[in-house]
């Protein structure tokens, strides 16, 4: 469990004041956080740990330029989506995917999947180890200013306020971007949990067939 | 107001966030009722959103914490020999 931000702020003025072996236990809470939201960024394992060490020495680096106006959590994941994108920037994916916005505007086709058997398919195909897997890659597929929106709101549980800070980007961008994202996983997953459904044959299957 | 498939898709992802305004709420509930395709669409959003956090989908690697805080100890042990004087 998180700290409580006065038991977080207790944390930080002791290492502020030189006790820094304090700060292990400052950021365990977020371990994951950090780790989970780079690795969805960087789409390979090796890279995100080393990009999360990366960002937790930098957050002790830099801790007193941390203000008590956000959560620590925010900051935190603010520096852990930046050294992302940078790596993202640098590294061969850069080549693949951009993370300009020139496309932004641009009408894209952001409508669900239809499906028309879903309401047989969920506890059995969810429980399923390939569809977490399926989705990890329908997550990685996502491009990436889709990506880090819905890595922070629904993979981090972020509200839209702390995604809007984390990204430097306004709450109507995170509300756009999120729906966007949320409709491509939709389209993209719908195929194969048709797949691991079992046939209809009700009123429905025979209405769309 | 009846409302077209379409126009209930668009509100999707702010229906899940429960940030939609009474009355358009009150329109798509009563969509909802009627249409199982936009109820199946909901419902298959809903439940990989609910995938999507659940921990078991996105793991740690065996291990990281531990090279975490060994890397950690590292940089805070040179961040303090870097302060004496050489």
């Amino acid at each position: 469990m998180p700290a409580t931000v006065d038991q977080e702020k207790a944390l930080i003025a002791r290492i502020l004041a030189g006790d820094s072996n304090v700060f292990h236990e400052l950021i365990r809470p977020y371990e994951r956080m950090v780790y989970l939201a780079i690795l969805a960024m960087l789409r390979n394992e090796q890279e995100a740990e080393d990009a999360a060490q990366e960002v937790m020495i930098n957050a002790f680096r830099h801790l007193k330029s941390f203000r008590g106006d956000a959560k620590f959590s925010t900051w935190l994941v603010t520096i852990a989506m930046n050294e992302a994108r940078q790596r993202l920037r640098k590294g061969k994916a850069a080549v693949l995917e951009s993370l300009d916005e020139d496309k932004e505007d641009r009408e894209g086709d952001f409508t669900p999947a239809v499906l028309t058997d879903w309401r047989e398919i969920p506890s059995e195909a969810l429980e399923k180890k390939e569809m977490r897997q399926k989705l990890r890659e329908a997550v990685e597929q996502l491009p990436p200013i889709y990506r880090e929106v819905l890595v922070l709101r629904d993979l981090e549980e972020l509200n839209q306020e702390e995604t809007a800070s984390a990204l430097g980007i306004n709450v109507t961008l995170v509300k756009v971007r999120l729906h966007r994202a949320r409709m491509m996983l939709q389209k993209l997953l719908v195929p194969y949990m048709k797949s691991v459904a079992p046939a209809r044959k009700g009123f429905f299957g025979r209405m769309f067939q | 107001m009846k409302l077209e498939c379409k126009h209930v898709w668009k509100h999707i992802s702010e229906y899940l966030d429960k940030q939609l305004d009474a009355q358009l709420l009150m329109d798509i509930e009563k969509h909802l009722e009627n249409c199982e395709v936009c109820s199946a669409i909901l419902d298959s959003t809903r439940n990989i959103l609910v995938l999507t956090a659940d921990n078991r989908t996105f793991e740690l690697p065996v291990g990281y914490s531990e090279r975490l805080h060994q890397r950690l100890a590292k940089a805070i042990q040179g961040e303090h020999s870097g302060d004496k004087p050489a």
